[in-house]
């Protein structure tokens, strides 16, 4: 058996080069969706969350205005809230320490960082997993945008469909218990029953909110993760 | 525009990051803000699924992008990993185009 720290090294690094890789996607259709190849990296820099950034685009694309892709984006966002609270007394970063940190606060750090039974490995996989998905998400994202620039009509490569399958992969892993499962049902059925009546971008916040209300009503149960 | 949006976007992530990391636990780990937190993720990327494949502008129209989410299914429920599935959701959406 290898030593804990390789272990971890190397469990950080493949999570880091896995989720990397899909920046090519982020960049590709952001730019099919009329981003330009800047808006699609500061997006990748600035804000640095994968879900979010997917849903900025996803509703800026379908003609929604972009304060409304915001507020779907940081409302998606608002789960690495929660992530930081569980990571705060593992990390106990400090100072600048922690205003850099805070950036890597995303699914995969935390789950790899909380994975750990020791603190010390904790940090460093915290940190390794952080900064290689970091600087490769960006690195593919540039690469990503810069092949979707070069493709002209987005239709024609199903770059369309692909957004949806995206989003679908990222709920994919979410749809761990029930109340997850009905709630993500439920805000599909009521965003399709808002789009004739409201403003591109709407069905989305509305629907999820819709969503989340039912999800409350349920019977808690078993809870799952965020 | 865009811009503004994406300034928007970037400040309230990051100031979502850190204040996770920086403040005292008691309010936000109460059980009805950790329901609700638990339950934001799967309601917004299911209508971000719907609209993204049933929304043309203010129209619902059935097209080759739900062929594509079709697709996408079949390779979740194969466990393909989240590059395959994106690239099977588009090849499907562009071969039925070109049919």
């Amino acid at each position: 058996m290898p030593a804990p720290g390789r272990s971890v090294k190397a469990d950080s690094l493949g999570v880091g080069v896995a989720t990397g890789a899909y920046g090519v996607s982020f960049g590709a259709l952001a730019t099919a969706s009329g981003l330009d190849v800047w808006q699609a990296c500061a997006l990748s820099l600035l804000v640095f969350t994968g879900a979010s950034q997917f849903a900025f685009v996803g509703v800026v694309a379908a003609g929604g205005v972009p304060l409304a892709g915001a507020a779907t984006s940081i409302l998606l966002g608002s789960r690495n809230l929660f992530y930081g609270i569980g990571l705060a007394p593992v990390l106990r970063l400090r100072g600048w320490r922690r205003v850099l940190g805070a950036q890597l606060v995303i699914d995969e750090s935390t789950a790899m960082a909380l994975g750990q039974s020791d603190r010390d490995e904790a940090r460093l996989a915290f940190r390794l997993t952080g900064v290689s998905v970091f600087v490769l998400w960006n690195l593919m994202t540039l690469a990503g945008a810069l092949a979707g620039t070069a493709i002209g009509d987005p239709r024609t490569f199903g770059l369309d469909a692909a957004v949806g399958g995206a989003f679908l992969a990222l709920l994919w892993p979410r749809l761990t218990a029930f109340p997850q499962r009905v709630v993500a049902i439920v805000g599909a059925a009521v965003a399709t029953g808002l789009v004739p009546f409201t403003a591109a971008g709407l069905p989305i916040i509305l629907g999820g909110a819709a969503a989340v209300a039912v999800g409350l009503a349920l019977p808690s149960g078993k809870r799952g993760s965020g | 525009m865009i811009w503004a949006g994406i300034i928007v976007t970037a400040i309230g992530c990051y100031a979502l990051k850190l204040i996770g990391l920086s403040v005292p636990d008691r309010v936000l780990t109460r059980p009805l803000t950790q329901r609700v937190a638990a339950l934001i993720p799967p309601a917004l990327l299911g209508a971000l699924v719907a609209v993204q494949v049933l929304a043309e502008g203010q129209r619902l129209v059935i097209d080759a992008r739900l062929a594509g989410l079709a697709a996408a299914v079949v390779l979740l429920l194969l466990r393909a990993p989240f590059l395959v599935v994106v690239a099977g959701a588009a090849v499907t959406a562009a071969v039925l185009r070109l049919l």
